[in-house]
């Protein structure tokens, strides 16, 4: 993926690529990342970390959007709830052709939290929503890697 | 149901289709003709698909990172390039 500012976004698109709430995503993220290495021991898995690294991905996202979206909403329940946060990997094997707009739609409402009870015309609002969410995220993650990166390679003198 | 709604519906679903294409990576390509709705969602399922492995991923990353690195002498170099205006 093309890398992409996290302050700017992207040249073309300025306005819609990133979320409204990138900031607040930003800080969220920053603080719960700071507490999972303040309580990672040494004998930590790297697993169990990064479980809980995509977790606090995921929180952010949905505590930035909060209440306003269904998408969020709907996230939101599935993170208190303490279950495994779980998305469709692979395309579904299905033996009927997935050819009609309905069938891709479905497999749509399984991807995007809370689909399985929008309808077509709110499932594409929210679905272009949780787009720029997740591309937001993604470009923060990656700023944060990039900088702790950098930093060990440029530490700044005091 | 009366004609005119629907056709209103098919205006508002061919708009909110319009966004989506917007959204995704190969839209940016300028004077791309629109796709049909099938191939539209089958391309929107894959990128939302790609960005979850993309958090996976760097999930994964960061883990490793926090393994070897300490967070708190790079967070201001951190806070820098995220809240940099």
């Amino acid at each position: 993926m093309e890398s992409k500012s996290f302050t700017t976004g992207n040249r073309d698109n300025p306005n819609t690529d990133l979320h409204g709430s990138k900031n607040m995503m930003a800080s969220h993220f920053l603080r719960a990342l700071f507490r999972i290495q303040q309580t990672s021991t040494s004998s930590s898995s790297f697993a169990g970390r990064s479980r809980r690294i995509r977790r606090a991905a995921y929180a952010s996202m949905a505590y930035s959007a909060g209440a306003r979206r269904a998408w969020s909403r709907a996230l939101l329940r599935k993170l208190r709830s303490r279950a495994r946060l779980r998305f469709p990997r692979r395309l579904s094997r299905t033996a009927r052709p997935q050819r009609r707009d309905m069938d891709q739609a479905q497999v749509l409402r399984k991807l995007v939290p809370g689909g399985p009870s929008m309808d077509y015309c709110k499932l594409l609002e929210e679905t272009a929503d949780y787009i720029r969410c997740l591309t937001t995220q993604v470009r923060l993650m990656q700023t944060v890697m990039d900088s702790i990166s950098s930093y060990a390679h440029h530490p700044m003198i005091p | 149901m009366s004609s005119r709604r629907s056709r209103i519906s098919e205006e508002e679903i061919a708009e909110l289709l319009s966004k989506l294409q917007s959204l995704l990576p190969e839209a940016r390509r300028r004077g791309a003709s629109r796709a049909s709705a099938a191939k539209l969602l089958k391309e929107t399922c894959n990128y939302i698909r790609s960005l979850h492995r993309e958090v996976d991923d760097l999930s994964d990353r960061l883990s490793e990172m926090m393994a070897t690195m300490d967070l708190d002498s790079a967070q201001a170099e951190i806070i820098r390039s995220l809240f940099r205006p």
